[in-house]
């Protein structure tokens, strides 16, 4: 029996990146600009956008263009959404990413063929949530990484939405509207202009008793970011996901070099490929994590997420 | 505060209250009771299951019954916070808890999680659900969209200013419940799983740890820009105080103003629901002849755990709204008593003590309204006559002279430097 082949979802911070990964064996990309994304490794206006929607066209495999909408709206924004969607419709992206219900409403109004996928990241967490969304529009949820195996491989079997999970990179674990290392800047008597603290300047704190993880930050115009201080790794025990037919699965590209993106992608399409080819027969290679290892940074640990924990509360 | 008295004034609407309900925290039936007792216009409250402060004593469903009971006599109401983000296993028992919570008479209940604000809507419709600031809402679109959901309620988020505020209120009719005093998430309220990644404690089900508070070093080019403790990275910030905004607050037509802080003490609570209680009836007395009066903020600053400020209301929070410092207790004060009874024959009164006191301590009593005096702490007796030489243990009745009259649930504590 031949599976239905999950989508492998990536991220890319320019055109060219975004090409390598297509070849590379990505089915789909979310890109967008700050001013209406969040935690965007590039920035792509609507011309770039349309450009990727060009090259995904006119490419073998034929990418999905994902247009990330996904901030938390202030009112001057949510002004300028109707235009916005209305132009993402017109270039054709395959779908929205949001998690303000402000966009819903835009979307509503300016764009109402557009696909929508909930991500509110962290608080999109059972089953009755993607009912909700599913129920006012949105085909895809998007789970908090937070969550774990069983839970996840629940919310597939109880929602009828598109489900989507993060399986590998860093996730954001703090996102404050302060600008907290400007504002720390000034405790030390210094200027924020002495420190450059914006996304890929290497700036990370380490917990004073936690001595032996990084936890990346920056700033942009909309806040303070904390990032985790491991990547995820699921190319091991993909098979649970496929399994359970998650329907995407995210590599996240945040703060990596193209190089490496392409070596994670390479990794998950190997994966997934082998898996749908022959699930009954399919096998982790172990030269798939051995790629990623050649190329992860020593300093993050790849880890399993939350995905085999159990939280208390 | 000279700077923002300069601005206009935002002139907002409140659609369905005639004036700002005085919204208070309780974490437990005795703390509900003062909060009402000195002014509260309604309370919110934790039940065993769904809110988000694990750690606080919470209610059964029999305390909130008799809360309730006790809240319906001042007129106030009583609200359950369910604002968790439910995970796959908690959805089990929602409706029923739900409708449970209807049937002890709760007013409101404030929830986050869309498939809560669905499953009240659905099972519970005596109840009003109120958006929770966990969703973290900044405009006026979200809004509207909850509004269109049915919700009479959104808090806002923390972050919106009072100039955003004014525009919500432009586009929507509905009411708007805003954050006015206490600790403060320096993050977007919901947008942080620190406790998650450093203890397994899942915050946004009610096991935040606080790590925000944590020191950290901040590595710049590989190296750390501290030195030394005091010098450390902090996301910790200092407490929302806008007690000397009141008319700015009503004007923009705030409905409901809150309290944060269902982990404080009753203390805290009915000495910060005093000082509001007192700046808003004086408001409304007189508008134009509005005076911040400096025994409100005295009073505020007795219960303050943390330096003060006025978060983001005027501008976004900067250096001086973090605590990069070690925290000081705010005031010299520590609460001692309750009173229970008053002879005016004898000027004896009966107080329960709830922190250590001995005759020549220098104490104070108020109460609701303002009521007010010092005096120092006379001879002791317990209730059989038989003198103390200190207070000494937590609920003993406690005998002693009072300089001025006081009346049961007034309160007393002490000097403490």
């Amino acid at each position: 029996m031949v599976a239905t082949k999950p989508e492998l979802l990536a991220t890319a911070a320019s055109l060219e990146e975004l090409s390598l990964l297509a070849d590379a064996g990505a089915d789909a990309f979310v890109i967008g600009e700050s001013r209406f994304g969040a935690r965007l490794p590039g920035e792509f206006g609507l011309e770039q956008i349309g450009e990727a929607v060009r090259i995904a066209r006119g490419s073998e495999r034929r990418p999905r263009i994902y247009a990330a909408v996904n901030n938390l709206m202030d009112n001057r924004t949510v002004g300028e959404l109707p235009a916005y969607l209305g132009r993402l419709a017109e270039i054709g992206v395959d779908a929205i990413v949001f998690g303000d219900p402000s966009v819903l409403m835009a979307a509503r109004e300016a764009a109402p063929q557009l696909r929508l996928h909930w991500n509110a990241e962290m608080t999109s967490t059972s089953y009755a949530q993607a009912d909700y969304w599913g129920k006012r529009g949105a085909s895809r949820i998007v789970l908090a990484r937070e969550l774990n195996m069983e839970q996840i491989v629940e919310v597939k079997q109880r929602t009828s939405l598109e489900v989507q999970v993060q399986v590998h990179g860093m996730t954001n674990i703090y996102h404050s509207k302060r600008s907290l290392v400007d504002s720390y800047l000034g405790h030390l008597g210094k200027a924020p202009e002495q420190v450059d603290s914006a996304l890929g300047q290497g700036l990370f704190l380490m917990e004073a008793d936690r001595r032996d993880e990084r936890y990346p930050i920056y700033q942009d115009a909309y806040g303070t970011y904390m990032m985790s201080s491991d990547d995820i790794c699921m190319i091991e025990n993909l098979h649970e996901l496929l399994e359970a037919g998650i329907d995407s699965l995210r590599v996240e590209g945040l703060m990596k070099t193209p190089a490496y993106n392409e070596t994670v992608v390479r990794a998950y399409r190997a994966a997934i490929d082998a898996y749908a080819a022959d699930p009954a027969g399919y096998r982790f290679d172990p030269s798939w994590l051995a790629a990623i290892r050649r190329v992860q940074d020593p300093s993050r640990e790849l880890s399993y997420g939350f995905f085999y924990k159990e939280q208390v509360y | 505060m000279g700077m923002t008295m300069n601005k206009p004034r935002y002139q907002g609407k409140r659609y369905r209250l005639d004036r700002p309900e005085l919204l208070a925290p309780a974490g437990n039936l005795e703390k509900l009771k003062f909060a009402v007792h000195y002014g509260a216009d309604a309370v919110y409250i934790g039940g065993q299951k769904y809110g988000l402060r694990s750690g606080a004593d919470n209610f059964s469903f029999e305390e909130m019954r008799e809360g309730v009971e006790f809240a319906a006599r001042y007129g106030a109401k009583v609200f359950v916070a369910t604002n968790i983000y439910a995970h796959n296993e908690d959805i089990d028992g929602l409706e029923a808890y739900l409708r449970k919570l209807e049937e002890v008479g709760i007013a409101a209940i404030i929830a986050a999680d869309p498939a809560i604000v669905e499953t009240a809507q659905r099972v519970a419709p005596g109840l009003e659900v109120h958006l929770s600031t966990q969703q973290s809402v900044l405009n006026w679109r979200t809004v509207q969209f909850w509004k269109e959901e049915g919700l009479p309620r959104v808090v806002l988020a923390r972050e919106t200013s009072l100039e955003e505020i004014a525009e919500i209120k432009s586009h929507v009719d509905i009411e708007i419940e805003a954050f006015i005093h206490g600790a403060m998430c320096s993050s977007f309220s919901g947008r942080c799983v620190l406790s998650n990644h450093f203890t397994d404690r899942d915050s946004n089900r009610g096991g935040c740890c606080q790590s925000c508070r944590w020191k950290y070093d901040l590595y710049v080019d590989g190296d750390t820009i501290a030195e030394g403790e005091e010098q450390m990275f902090t996301m910790g910030s200092k407490d929302l105080c806008m007690i000397r905004h009141i008319p700015e607050l009503i004007d923009v037509g705030v409905d409901s103003f809150k309290i944060e802080g269902r982990m404080k003490s009753l203390h805290y609570v009915a000495t910060i629901v005093n000082a509001y209680r007192q700046a808003i009836d004086a408001y409304f007395a007189d508008p134009d002849g509005y005076e911040l009066r400096p025994e409100w903020l005295e009073e505020v600053h007795k219960a303050a755990n943390r330096p003060l400020n006025t978060g983001f209301f005027f501008d976004t929070p900067g250096t001086e709204d973090h605590i990069y410092e070690p925290e000081e207790k705010a005031a010299p004060y520590d609460f001692a008593g309750v009173v229970l009874e008053y002879d005016e024959q004898t000027g004896l009164a009966v107080v329960q003590q709830r922190n250590h006191f001995k005759p020549g301590q220098e104490i104070e009593f108020f109460g609701p309204g303002g009521t007010f005096f010092k005096q120092t702490v006379d001879e002791l007796r317990d209730r059989e006559g038989n003198r103390l030489d200190a207070a000494r243990h937590p609920l003993q009745e406690i005998v002693l002279r009072v300089a001025e009259p006081v009346r049961p649930m007034d309160m007393m504590r002490k000097r403490i430097r």
